[in-house]
């Protein structure tokens, strides 16, 4: 692009300078940066959704529990689900995206390093948003897919949170989407081929297109939901011919694609992890990626399995329970790839390796359990109770979680520069793995003994009681576990041995450069001619067919006394976080549509055109002086 | 998507139509605008009107997308991304109306 | 796929792995996207039209003859904006701002019938709260205006940074007036389906 013709100085504001200081964390359009934000803000919210778990195992650990009342109980379950979906597994898995898929693929940066920025902003807004409601009468208390015609009859402004919330929320992942996209197909080092490109890369991929398509479904059923509850609009009220079945088809028609979004991240971290301390390729490349795309578009055709119970008649019920199994192919092949990486290789059972076995194993269970969803008849009986809890908690924290937390161990010393404790990880790993199955395999019990979904609480002689009591036990062995891991990252930040650029003896590019890496990622755009080029640099094949170190092969080039120089990275700007600002505005304007609420609107709609404008009249990256 | 390398699809950005291609092209939308309108009037019709009025829509939405929104020209990259999106909409929605229109016997509870 | 496909591809000015540009290949995903959101709204209006409760119909209420003259200007203003593409292409920026000028006025036009006409039909007893049916088309067509309200705002910026001279050279001008142009559009082809599917095709 041609910046000389720009002025540096542009109205009122001189564009920020410095990418280092406190500061500069606001203005910056760093994607390592931008990814560190994503997975603190996260893991803040990680705690924050924990607690509330903790709450809500806490009155259920006894029959008729009063810790609490049910009108909290709905807030802290229905925010609970929002928190894990929207504010964390989500956020943790597009800050590993940020962070990692420029110096997967030997780019220095992301696309659009400044809509970037602005994904995070709305993000934050948009989690501190929906939080503020606590504060203002109230959270949403509709659970997490806020069925009608319940999420309009709810009095007060939860519900209406809700709506607003998510689709603030909802616009930070079609920007990172659009984003991953273009970056994934147009930035490319060269001899970076599509199907030389890391798994997680590919599965970010296909996990942007899911976005891409599914944001908007959510959308509009928000809006609706929007409509109905702040301006007279009737689309899911039943009394006036409005039908809530049609808020569930377009809920679910994001909301299976949306699974697949929290759980493919994970599964492409556990394919890079897996090759790395097993010493061999992830077995079956063309397999693994296959299947995920497979995965993302067979993830379109499986949405009514949710809505087995709702009267969809035998030919729509025989379809989608058809379908739901088939998807469980794919699934099931990429679990015979990562068992063949491992099988017959030298495996180093490392926190981040661990990690990654355990995904494999909960994932399993979770898919399992899935399948029995999948039988129409047997789902009726399932439905709504404890049964379908115990599921989605084995694909999403024994399967997101487990793999994000392996991502986490695998990538720490690649972005601070130091290694977490191998002991503390250890314990880290078996605390947790230990106390998710106390915690979530009762559930199974519980649900086949009829234990609904969404109580607050219960009485004495159902037979719940013990089941019950080991899962809040296991709760707070989940809640240690998660302490360990902060003190492991207390203790190491001060005294963590040096990690250097490759301490894991790892596959791909990312390694190859420093650990932290530079602003620019790389001295020099690698060219790639191999997958996993970074090992082909480091090893050559013996005649016997045994990798043999290749002298000096892989050294990271440092010249520092000309580092980085000539290399022209984007600069920081005000106007993402700007723009971003005016969202929430909005969204306060709708839920007090009086006349501060009216000029709440006017204001957030001028400050995110103000934001805009400012972006788009300056240059991506300034002239340097 | 395999095919994401392909240099003659970006050589060839540049043959734009000129304006007097894309005058004709409005000229024809024009006409098959009118004529939408009209047969809309016309009771002879009356059985065949929703399929005339979906092929002439079906028409000029693709005069536009190829014309004057250049996929005829264009990397067959953009026109993938476009028809994804219209092809899963068509589907899945197609899919939703059908399971309400079939099912759950017709749309219309309080129908005029 | 082999290596020296991708080595040899790249294209002069583009520094990209297709050859393709960022912000172009971006538009089309986003148009991509909104498939979806217009398409989820068309479903809901089609479940809905018909459930009235004591409000108009659809039949009773639309002023067809209207109507086609509001999706006849904003069908012409895709004509415009191709216009102005074509003259920016030629380096011509003077008649690019006359042509961009133009198409945002047709979809001033457009969006001041859309007022018109909502007016109207509240006038005439169908509001959102009415029914199912006014619901969804107001909705639905509402947003469809918000979407060229949208629109004119960028149309209007281009023309103030061609007038201040930030729109770039005759390149990089064109980039900006196409990418904002297929935005238009789809704008307009979305109406192409509105216009039929929504006022044309009868009800019962
Ligand atoms: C083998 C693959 C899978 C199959 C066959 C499957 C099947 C199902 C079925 C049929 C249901 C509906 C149960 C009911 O409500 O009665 C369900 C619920 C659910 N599944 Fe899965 N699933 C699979 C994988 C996953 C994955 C990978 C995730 C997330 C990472 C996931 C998350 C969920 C969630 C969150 C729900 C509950 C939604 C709710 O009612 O709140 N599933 N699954
Ligand atoms: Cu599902």
């Amino acid at each position: 692009m041609a910046t000389a013709a720009y002025p540096t100085r542009r109205g009122f504001f001189t564009r920020p300078r410095s990418t280092t200081g406190k500061w500069s964390w606001f203005f910056t359009v760093d994607h390592k940066k931008i990814g560190i934000m994503y997975c603190v803000t996260a893991f803040i919210f990680f705690i924050v959704g924990g607690l509330e778990a903790l709450a809500i195992r806490s009155q259920l650990a006894q029959p008729n529990g009063e810790i609490l009342n049910a009108e909290v109980y709905n807030q802290f379950f229905t925010m609970h689900g929002l928190t894990m979906i929207f504010l964390v597994v989500m956020p943790m898995g597009v800050g590993l995206m940020n962070y990692l898929v420029p110096l997967l693929i030997g780019a220095r940066d992301v696309a659009f390093p400044r809509l970037n920025a602005f994904s995070y902003w709305v993000f934050l807004f948009g989690g501190i948003f929906l939080y503020s409601s606590f504060f203002l009468g109230g959270a949403p208390d509709g659970g997490w897919f806020g069925y009608a015609p319940l999420n309009e009859t709810l009095p007060g402004h939860g519900m209406t949170f809700y709506a607003l919330g998510l689709q603030i929320l909802g616009v930070a992942s079609l920007a990172g989407a659009v984003n991953f996209i273009i970056t994934i197909i147009n930035m490319r080092a060269p001899g970076m081929t599509l199907l030389r490109m890391p798994v997680f890369v590919w599965m970010t991929l296909v996990t942007a297109f899911l976005l891409l398509f599914a944001m908007p479904i959510i959308a509009v059923a928000l809006f609706e939901l929007m409509f109905d509850r702040a301006f007279q609009a009737t689309f899911f009220d039943p009394t006036q011919g409005g039908d809530p079945l049609l808020w569930q088809h377009l809920f679910w028609l994001f909301g299976h694609p949306e699974v697949y979004i929290m759980i493919l991240p994970a599964m492409g971290i556990v394919s890079d992890v897996l090759p790395t301390f097993s010493g061999k390729p992830i077995f079956g490349y063309n397999a693994i990626v296959f299947a995920g795309a497979a995965i993302g578009f067979m993830g379109w055709g499986v949405w009514a399995h949710h809505m087995f119970t709702t009267g969809l008649g035998p030919v729509a019920n025989s379809a989608f329970a058809l379908s739901t199994m088939f998807i469980a192919v794919p699934t099931g092949v990429k679990i015979f790839n990562w068992i063949g990486t491992m099988w017959g290789g030298s495996l180093r059972f490392t926190t981040p390796m661990l990690f990654s076995i355990g995904f494999i194993a909960m994932f399993i269970i979770g898919g399992l359990s899935g399948v029995t969803h999948s039988i129409a008849p047997h789902d009726a009986q399932q439905q709504d109770t404890y049964y379908v809890v115990a599921h989605f908690h084995y694909v999403l924290f024994g399967g997101a979680i487990f793999g994000l937390f392996s991502g986490f161990y695998y990538w720490w010393p690649k972005a601070f520069g130091k290694l977490l404790s191998e002991k503390l990880g250890k314990v880290h790993f078996w605390l947790m793995f230990l106390g998710f199955n106390l915690t979530f395999g009762p559930f199974h019990v519980l649900g086949l003994n009829g234990m609904p979904r969404r109580i607050y609480t219960y009485v004495e002689g159902m037979g719940w009681d013990f089941m019950n009591l080991l899962s809040t036990i296991g709760a707070f062995v989940i809640a240690l576990s998660a302490l360990v891991f902060i003190a492991n990252v207390v203790i190491t930040r001060r005294r963590g041995e040096e990690a250097g650029a490759d301490p894991w003896d790892a596959r791909t590019l990312e390694w190859s450069t420093t650990s932290p890496p530079p602003e620019y990622n790389f001295e020099e755009i690698p060219i790639v001619r191999h997958r996993d080029d970074f090992w082909h640099r480091k090893y050559i094949e013996t005649p016997e067919g045994e990798p043999a170190r290749v002298l000096a092969g892989g050294a990271v080039a440092t010249h520092e006394h000309e580092a980085g120089h000539g290399i022209h990275m984007p600069s920081p700007s005000y106007f993402p976080i700007v723009a971003a600002t005016g969202l929430p505005l909005l969204g306060y304007g709708v839920i007090y549509f009086n006349s501060t609420g009216k000029a709440l609107l006017v204001l957030g709609a001028l400050v995110t055109m103000m934001g805009l404008f400012g972006w788009v009249l300056e240059p991506g990256a300034e002239e340097r002086v | 998507m395999s095919h994401a390398v392909d240099s003659r699809e970006s050589e060839e950005q540049d043959h734009h139509p000129q304006p007097g291609q894309y005058i004709k092209v409005a000229i024809i939308l024009a006409v098959v605008t009118a004529l939408e309108v009209a047969i809309y009037y016309v009771d002879a019709l009356r059985d065949v009107l929703v399929p005339l009025l979906l092929a002439f829509a079906v028409i000029k939405f693709i005069m536009v997308a190829l014309w004057f929104m250049h996929l005829r020209f264009d990397s067959r990259m953009f026109r993938r991304f476009f028809v994804t999106g219209i092809v899963l909409a068509l589907v899945v929605f197609g899919i939703v109306l059908w399971i309400f229109f079939t099912h759950l016997g017709g749309p219309a509870p309080t129908a005029a | 796929m082999s290596t020296h496909e991708v080595a040899s591809a790249p294209v002069a000015e583009h520094h990209t792995s297709t050859g393709l540009d960022n912000t172009k290949l971006a538009m089309w995903a986003f148009l991509g996207s909104e498939c979806l959101f217009f398409g989820s709204f068309i479903t809901t209006y089609l479940l809905y039209r018909n459930r009235v409760l004591d409000g108009p119909t659809p039949h009773e209420i639309y002023d067809i003859p209207f109507t086609s003259v509001s999706s006849f200007i904003l069908l012409m203003s895709s004509l415009t904006m191709v216009l102005a593409l074509a003259a920016i292409q030629r380096g011509d920026h003077k008649t690019m701002r006359v042509w961009l000028a133009c198409t945002a006025l047709l979809g001033m036009a457009f969006i001041g019938g859309q007022v018109y006409e909502f007016t109207t039909f509240v006038e005439e007893g169908l509001k959102i709260s009415t029914s199912v049916f006014g619901s969804s088309f107001f909705v639905l067509t509402g947003f469809h205006g918000a979407h060229v309200t949208v629109g004119i705002f960028m149309l209007l910026a281009l023309v103030g940074m061609s007038m201040s001279g930030r729109l770039g050279d005759r390149h990089e001008g064109a980039r900006k007036v196409e990418l904002i142009g297929l935005y238009w559009h789809f704008v307009d082809i979305v109406w192409i389906v509105i216009f039929t599917v929504i006022y044309l095709i009868p009800t019962n």
